[in-house]
């Protein structure tokens, strides 16, 4: 269809003075410009082509911009001879890049004209040498037209000199443009001439394209053209790279073209993305230069609808960052549902070494509703926003939606926009910025992307199947080989996320680490129930040293301890539970039983205490040391204290190490699992120790009962010996 | 519609001064700052008023539509007021303040 159209099309035509209507799409199709048999073209460039022309015929049927462009034309007509086709072409093209009034040209769409051209990158810089655009910094009207000329020189293999523009040359051709500059003028019209623009486009794609091109078309160019016009006319060139963008991306689709094709005008929207900025024109020396970056983001494009990107992805809070800040929320404010004071957060987010002004704006678009506080959902805004940008994105103008406070609750599932400085970050960072700014735009166009995005899937399917499949298939694998970038960012948060909810054992370089580090300080009594590391240990770090900061693993020596204490006799266990007395009626005032003991079995410690030693020899090595009877019953009584602790403590302690552990155990499966096993292997010990303990102090407490018998006896003797003396005495 | 918005510090050095980039602007400055006697003025009338804003506005030159500039540019400043990051006495910063600000200048060219 599109190639017979191209065959009969004529390359003459005279339509420079006639007025058409714009309804006569078909008429406009009559103006080929240019000879298709040297080129070894696709077909469908040549419909594209016309599809220029048409569009130019239609702005200089537009007055107003019209006018200039002929007066342009022909005050470079008067440098270089333009024949007639050269000068609508020309008028057509500038009026494309055309981005605001004064008379420049807009580096970035230049750039992007001079990409679709496929020439190499020196000859494009050559170009703009010799046309005077590099001398002056910009495009005005002549040295576009002169560039033109050049690139089509060097496309018809002609060397880059002035002189070859006097030769006579077909037009240039560009490859990618055909579509954008009829897009673009069914939105310039509108301003102009609204209707017959707007009808013009709509049966003109309808004539030239199968229909499902021109259904996309129709709806791609309605969507595009309120929104994304505006930003293109500004003087700033960043939001049109988003429009560029879209452009760019339904004209990859529509493309019967070779894959190379398309992936030559990805990367070549991509580029101009990357150099939208207009007043920066050295940037052009660039262009050529992250091809790559651009046909992944281009191909980027195609995933808008289907993959969670770009906006979303840094500005998403996920899973574990919820927790964590929920963790640190309530290191601040234990009641979630309450607020958060100023100064508070105010230190707490210093601590983030975030400049103040950047941390007085982030407070600006967290504190929604402007009360001098934080809530819940505003603190983790603040916060997310504080880790996003210690992470390298650049603080957003306004909250993203998916930031904004009732997003928290909703998860609402807001569609993509195709980052265009996803690639732009790997290639140059000063472009984030700007691009977000786009982003901010493109986001508006989320839910016609996605209908569109629909009929190019479907479009992709009717037409040249093969190919058109082939290249989907293919930007979209790039595309996802590409999104690792991005999600990389995001994932790179998470892990450090993941590993602060967990134990803080983690060593990581994040900021959240530094963070981390920063509150351990002020906030030590929470870290002991995340150093779980060790599994067996917890509970006998929690028994044995009571709230102190978490001792990691540092209890091996008494379990080896145990085994040789059921091999002890009961005399050192008794003497071991009266030095243990003291402990326990510190820890524990209902034993007051052993205190008595203690106070008549004090008097044996003493000869015992050389017993003791050689009974425990491995648990004893303090013992040696230690000269103090205190001592020796401390270092005694840490390996039996141990289960007595434990038979004692039972419900106190293990009860209350085991919950807080068991919180943080959660999260990680498989510590966890560790930990289960370990506590239980802990618990099974202690039980047995406390067995053992139980036998051996209901035998000391039998022969304890023997001994009082045995005392007493001789205390009934003595008593009777005194009294048979006394009445001697007396008498 | 605003030709010049300002705010000025208690020590009268101005923590903001905006106006529309047309000429005279010294002349504005000029004016803002000779305005500061205006307050006074009616500052040392009412006697202790306490900061009460919305007082003082009233006895502003033109207490009629400006109204509601006044009280969108009072809320925009007690926003950055309630900044902990900010520090009182320090220029204004805010890119939300600018904002509004500049909705509220004059929209012409």
């Amino acid at each position: 269809m599109s190639l017979s159209r191209a065959a009969s099309l004529s390359p003459q035509g005279t339509l420079l003075s006639e007025v058409i209507p714009p309804s006569s799409w078909q008429k406009k199709q009559q103006n080929p410009p240019l000879p298709t048999g040297n080129r070894s073209r696709c077909p469908e460039q040549d419909v594209s082509i016309c599809l220029l022309v048409a569009l130019l015929q239609r702005i200089l049927h537009a007055p107003a911009p019209g006018m200039d462009q002929e007066s342009g034309a022909a005050s470079a007509g008067s440098f270089i001879s333009l024949n007639e086709h050269e000068q609508r072409y020309y008028s057509g093209l500038h009026s494309l890049c055309q981005a605001d009034t004064s008379g420049q040209l807009s580096s970035g769409k230049v750039a992007e004209l001079f990409k679709a051209s496929q020439l190499p990158p020196e000859a494009l810089h050559k170009v703009t040498e010799v046309c005077g655009a590099k001398r002056l910094g910009y495009f005005g009207t002549p040295q576009f037209y002169v560039a033109l000329k050049l690139l089509a020189a060097a496309q018809s293999g002609l060397p880059i000199h002035l002189e070859s523009v006097t030769a006579n040359l077909p037009l240039p051709r560009f490859l990618g443009l055909k579509n954008e500059p009829e897009m673009r003028y069914s939105a310039v019209p509108p301003s102009i001439d609204s209707q017959g623009a707007q009808g013009g486009t709509a049966p003109g794609s309808l004539s030239w394209t199968p229909a499902d091109r021109s259904a996309f078309r129709h709806l791609e160019a309605n969507a595009e053209k309120k929104e994304l016009w505006s930003p293109p006319r500004s003087p700033c060139g960043s939001p049109s790279r988003s429009p560029l963008t879209y452009r760019s991306y339904p004209y990859t689709k529509q493309r019967n073209g070779a894959d190379s094709q398309i992936a030559y005008e990805s990367k070549h929207s991509s580029q101009l993305e990357q150099h939208s900025s207009p007043s920066n024109y050295r940037t052009k020396a660039t262009v050529e230069h992250p091809a790559m970056a651009r046909a992944s983001s281009s191909e980027r494009l195609d995933q808008q609808g289907v993959v969670d990107y770009s906006d979303d992805d840094p500005w998403r809070i996920t899973e574990e960052q919820l927790e964590y800040y929920t963790n640190q929320f309530k290191s601040l404010q234990p009641d979630l549902g309450a607020l958060i004071l100023g100064a508070i957060a105010k230190n707490f987010f210093t601590k983030s070494k975030l400049p103040i002004p950047e941390l007085s704006h982030i407070w600006e678009l967290s504190d929604v509703d402007r009360d001098g506080a934080l809530t819940f959902s505003e603190f983790c805004t603040a916060f997310h926003l504080i880790v996003a940008r210690k992470n390298g994105y650049p603080l957003p103008e306004s909250l993203p939606p998916t930031l904004q406070p009732g997003f928290m609750q909703q998860e609402e599932d807001i569609p993509d926009t195709p980052e265009s400085a996803e690639p732009l970050i790997v290639f140059e960072d000063t472009e984030l910025r700007p691009n977000r700014l786009d982003r901010t735009i493109i986001e508006r166009l989320q839910p016609s992307l996605a209908t569109t995005k629909q009929d190019l899937k479907e479009e992709s399917c009717k037409q040249d199947v093969g190919v058109k499949r082939v290249t989907t298939s293919q930007e979209k694998q790039t595309l996802q080989r590409a999104f690792p970038e991005r999600p990389e960012p995001p994932h790179d948060l998470d892990p450090q996320m993941r590993t602060k909810t967990r134990p803080r054992s983690y060593s990581s370089t994040s900021f959240e680490d530094a963070m981390k580090k920063a509150e351990e300080p002020p906030t030590p009594p929470p870290r002991p129930q995340k150093t779980h590391s060790r599994a067996s240990s917890l509970d006998l770090n929690k028994l044995f040293q009571q709230g102190a900061p978490g001792v990691k693993g540092g209890w091996l020596p008494p379990p080896p301890a145990l085994p040789p204490r059921p091999t002890t006799s009961q005399v050192p266990h008794f003497i071991s539970v009266s030095e243990k007395t003291p402990q326990n009626k510190v820890q524990q005032p209902n034993f007051a039983d052993f205190s008595h003991f203690r106070e008549e079995e004090e008097s044996s410690v003493k000869p015992e205490e050389q017993g003791l030693r050689s009974r425990f020899g491995r648990s004893t090595e303090d013992l040696t040391n230690a000269s103090k009877q205190d001592m020796i019953g401390v270092s005694h009584s840490q390996a039996p204290q141990k289960p007595v602790r434990r038979k004692y403590h039972p419900e106190s302690q293990n009860l209350e190490a085991v919950p807080p552990p068991a919180m943080p155990f959660a999260p990680p499966a498989k510590p966890a699992q560790k930990l289960l096993s370990g506590q239980k292997r802990g618990i099974q010990m202690a039980i047995r120790k406390n067995k053992e303990t139980n036998a051996v102090l209901t035998r000391l407490n039998s022969e304890l009962q023997q001994q009082l018998k045995v005392v007493h006896q001789e205390r009934v003797t003595l008593e009777s010996q005194l009294e048979l003396l006394r009445p001697v005495a007396s008498t | 519609m605003a030709v010049c918005i300002a705010v000025i510090a208690k020590e009268n050095y101005p923590l903001y001064i905006r106006s529309v980039p047309t000429q005279n602007e010294l002349k504005f400055h000029y004016t803002v700052h000779t305005s500061l006697d205006v307050v006074e003025e009616k500052i040392s009338a009412v006697g202790k008023s306490l900061g009460d804003q919305r007082e003082l506005y009233l006895g502003l030159l033109y207490p009629t539509e400006d109204y509601k500039m006044f009280r969108k540019l009072h809320n925009s400043f007690t926003d950055v007021m309630c900044n902990p990051f900010h520090n009182p006495g320090d220029p204004i910063q805010s890119k939300a303040f600018d904002g509004i600000v500049s909705g509220m200048m004059v929209q012409t060219g």
